[in-house]
């Protein structure tokens, strides 16, 4: 049972912003009236967001980490089956072990479950498209899912969506959430894509996932890594 | 020598995240709501509410508020509680049931941490929310005292008291006239 709160064991390093997109990004045309037009204003870690929630075992379901499963209806769910596998670190390389995340895609064919969304492309009937999964004890995390579809988009004309999958993560405080995209290597559309590119060259890359033939499965499913990396503590300088 | 990863970038949560960190509208079950006080927790019962806007001060109908609080007491309960998450409606609208906070942090006034996230952000919003009522406190608060006097009002939640109890009223502005204050910590 995961029931301790984090305490203050010291300041997380700042967030990176030559890792991060800034606020305003013209080309992904909804960041210009989205984006917060002031200076972030520099504030001092304190116990309100040095501990954060922490999201025990129980609020995972036993099918919550295989998306061809818990979604089912009446069958399969059609397209590619993947498997899509890593290890949450911080920036010293340590595991973040017990901590949730969340993940939501679109299906094989590029369709949302949204209520929102009206891309003509079919629903699957067996695919949700949403899942969970808490870290073991060396941060590593496993989904068995579908390879998600391109999907068209309005930002501009003929604008796709690359192939991915959305990662929401807590870590062990309030200050290392993140929310990212996975992204699959070789994908054409990624060069053309302003979320993707709304972040620093030389970061964006991190966002691509590996395929992996040791995590391929024979005659079962692909298998694809993608690790990680959350805001650390800040190293001590009584360090040995 | 300890190892130096670089932090995985940030990207938006896109329009289509209803699904799952609301999952509640599709018949699933949620990990965090918007109601993190049942009647049994100590403390006095509030609403939080508010309606997030853009730069032209259009409500944002795809957009996820967070929070994160202690306890009437001053203290961060074990595991998830005080935790919560609650998306906009169409007219932008979020509200939380919950509790005051009371004193976290030695000197600081009673606040509640808050996230924003929406399509159009590539990175979230981090703020925090201060209470009305507590303007003593507010006025010896040093993250309080760090913000330009004109903008400290974006961080104040307004109390009323009304037939249904009590709710601050705590409206976000991503950007423009108005702006909410937003941390970098």
């Amino acid at each position: 049972m995961d029931t301790a709160v984090h305490e203050a064991e010291g300041d997380f390093g700042p967030r990176d912003w030559a890792q991060h997109p800034p606020y305003l990004s013209p080309l992904y045309k909804s960041t210009v009236l989205r984006s917060p037009s002031k200076p972030l204003i520099p504030m001092k870690q304190c116990l309100s967001v040095r501990t954060g929630p922490i999201f025990g075992h129980d609020s995972v379901d036993p099918l919550d980490d295989d998306l061809t499963k818990n979604g089912r209806v009446n069958g399969e769910p059609i397209g590619e089956r993947i498997i899509v596998t890593g290890r949450v670190l911080d920036e010293s390389g340590r595991p973040v072990p017990h901590t949730l995340l969340e993940i939501w895609q679109a299906n094989s064919c590029g369709r949302y479950v949204h209520r929102w969304d009206q891309h003509d492309a079919p629903l699957d009937p067996n695919f949700f498209g949403a899942g969970r999964c808490i870290t073991d004890q060396e941060g590593r995390y496993r989904f068995t899912t579908i390879k998600p579809g391109a999907y068209p988009w309005g930002n501009h004309h003929n604008a796709w969506r690359p192939a991915h999958i959305h990662f929401s993560l807590f870590g062990p405080s309030f200050l290392t959430r993140l929310v990212t995209q996975m992204y699959f290597p070789g994908d054409p559309l990624l060069p053309l894509d302003p979320i993707y590119n709304g972040v620093p060259e030389g970061a964006r890359e991190l966002l691509i996932s590996r395929f992996s033939i040791d995590v391929t499965e024979p005659v079962w499913a692909l298998g694809y890594e993608f690790d990680i990396v959350l805001r650390g503590r800040q190293a001590t300088p009584m360090e040995s | 020598m300890s190892q130096t990863l670089k932090q995985t970038p940030s990207q938006t949560v896109g329009p289509y995240f209803a699904y799952a960190w609301t999952p509640e509208l599709y018949g699933r079950r949620p990990l965090a709501t918007n109601r993190l006080a049942t009647r049994d927790i100590p403390g006095e019962h509030i609403r939080i509410e508010g309606v997030v806007y853009d730069g032209e001060g259009a409500p944002i109908r795809d957009c996820v508020v967070e929070i994160w609080q202690a306890g009437a007491d001053g203290r961060h309960a074990p595991g998830a509680a005080g935790f919560g998450r609650c998306g906009t409606n169409d007219e932008g609208y979020y509200f939380f049931d919950t509790v005051k906070p009371g004193v976290c942090d030695p000197g600081h006034a009673p606040h509640i941490a808050v996230t924003v996230f929406a399509r159009g952000m590539l990175s979230h919003a981090f703020t925090r929310l201060h209470f009305s009522d507590e303007a003593a406190a507010n006025a010896e608060d040093p993250v309080l005292a760090s913000v330009p006097a004109d903008r400290r009002d974006t961080l104040i939640a307004r109390r009323a008291e009304v037939p249904g109890g009590v709710v601050y009223r705590f409206d976000i502005r991503v950007q423009g006239e108005g702006e909410t204050v937003f941390f970098d910590c």
